[in-house]
């Protein structure tokens, strides 16, 4: 009887986790939840982003749904990563080798800049 | 990429390049849109200097306080040395103007920082306009609750000083992508009425942080904006436009307008396009507080003319 109320518990929260992924999206994963994030960390492909000479390296990169996105600022200025249109939403202010990561599971293209220096802009495609 | 390092070999050119580029000493003296310059060394010595009825302020700007790498690793004392300089002026400037990036990372202790360096100032006021280092994160709302008392909007406003108007603008909010500086249509609304009943012979001073005119669009060196506001001071006999964001000086004058842009206190930027970004200059240390420093400005009544003048920290 102990033993099925423990898988029972487990069921549930693994439904608890599924809803949480396809309900919120790709935006409820930034670096604020580690708990999540490792567990990301962990069973998914991750892509490294580099900030030099105030732009995006690479600007424009397709990934397949579920990788992890992670910026490196290596400037001796700050960034700040703005993602446009219905899913708007900012990364923390990234200073001289700060970091921020994303996953990335809903299809589409992601366009974003840098709110200090609008010049930068760059995409993510989700495929 | 962090460091863009200017050698120590200079040929003649250069360094006489450089030493524009640094406002190592020159007056200008817009009258009438034609600039006439004159050596630093007669507004020391009092040569032309300002008389009773004179009015004298100092431009400060990108303090940058909280930065701390390689090309300058104590921006404080940097800054401190300015407001020291700005102390000791054979003449008290009637205020102080800083033209933003007060704060590198917009931290509440750096913004106590400035506060705290500024409590030394001889001169009363302090105008500020912020940069976009000043609004991170909070779309500006702690630097307004700090220096946006009475203000408009985002924190624009103008007042008043000795037959002069100014106005301190706000161009580093809602950016957008792919953009430059941007005033907005509320504030281009306002400032279209705070000109409206000015006579045509009120001098005008605008000041904000990004340059309101193209130096170059590549870096984001400009507004996006900048002409409709422009187009409301075409009538006006003498336009001064203060500037900050690219940490060095340069002039240009257009009609009636006369452009300015200050050195930072903090670090020296590249000439537009002569590095692969405008990131932070790294000079040799014996040659840092040369490319940094402070604009003072003398307005002289009679002649209805602005006299600016900017000087290194060295």
């Amino acid at each position: 009887m102990r033993k099925l109320n423990d898988k029972k518990i487990k069921y549930i929260y693994l439904f608890i986790f599924f809803l949480l992924i396809t309900s919120a999206g790709f935006n409820a994963y930034s670096v604020g939840d580690e708990r999540i994030l490792n567990t990301v960390k962990i069973e998914n492909e991750m892509q490294v982003i580099g900030i030099d000479n105030f732009s995006f390296n690479p600007s424009n990169l397709t990934i397949k749904s579920g990788t992890v996105v992670k910026w490196v600022n290596h400037d001796d200025i700050p960034h700040l990563l703005v993602f446009t249109g219905d899913k708007m939403f900012k990364s923390p202010v990234l200073d001289t080798d700060q970091e921020f990561s994303q996953i990335f599971i809903e299809p589409g293209t992601y366009n974003y800049f840098c709110s200090l220096h609008p010049k930068m802009t760059a995409k993510i495609i989700v495929k | 990429m962090k460091k863009h390092v200017i050698e120590d070999g200079i040929d003649r050119r250069g360094f006489l390049k450089c030493m524009a580029w640094a406002g190592a000493g020159v007056i200008w003296t817009i009258s009438g849109g034609v600039p006439k310059s004159f050596g630093l060394n007669r507004f020391a010595e009092g040569g032309i200097g300002p008389t009773g009825n004179d009015i004298i302020f100092a431009q400060i700007s990108d303090s940058h306080i909280g930065f701390n790498k390689h090309a300058n690793q104590d921006v404080t004392r940097t800054f401190q040395i300015a407001v020291e300089k700005i102390n000791a002026l054979p003449v008290a400037p009637s205020f102080i103007i800083h033209t933003g990036d007060i704060t590198h990372l917009s931290r509440p202790e750096e913004f106590d920082t400035v506060n705290q360096i500024l409590k030394d100032k001889l001169t009363k006021d302090v105008f500020y306009a912020p940069g976009e280092h000043d609004v991170l994160g909070d779309d500006g709302k702690q630097y307004l609750k700090l220096f946006g008392k009475g203000t408009n909007g985002d924190g624009w406003y103008s007042f008043n000083h000795g037959g002069l108007h100014f106005i301190g603008l706000v161009n580093v909010l809602n950016l957008k992508p792919g953009g430059l500086g941007n005033l907005g249509t509320s504030q281009l609304e306002w400032l279209k009425k705070d000109l409206r009943d000015l006579p045509s012979s009120t001098p005008i001073v605008i000041f904000a942080h990004i340059p309101l005119w193209s130096v170059y669009p590549d870096w984001g060196w400009g507004t996006d904006d900048s002409a409709q506001a422009l187009s409301y001071l075409k009538r006006f006999g003498s336009v001064t436009v203060l500037n900050g964001h690219i940490h060095q000086v340069l002039q240009k004058v257009e009609g009636n307008i006369t452009f300015h842009t200050a050195n930072s206190t903090a670090f020296p930027q590249p000439e537009p396009g002569k590095a692969p970004s405008p990131g932070p200059l790294t000079v040799p240390a014996e040659k840092l507080r040369n490319l940094l420093g402070l604009t003072t400005v003398n307005y002289i009544e009679k002649s209805e003319s602005l006299a600016i003048v900017d000087s290194s920290l060295e």
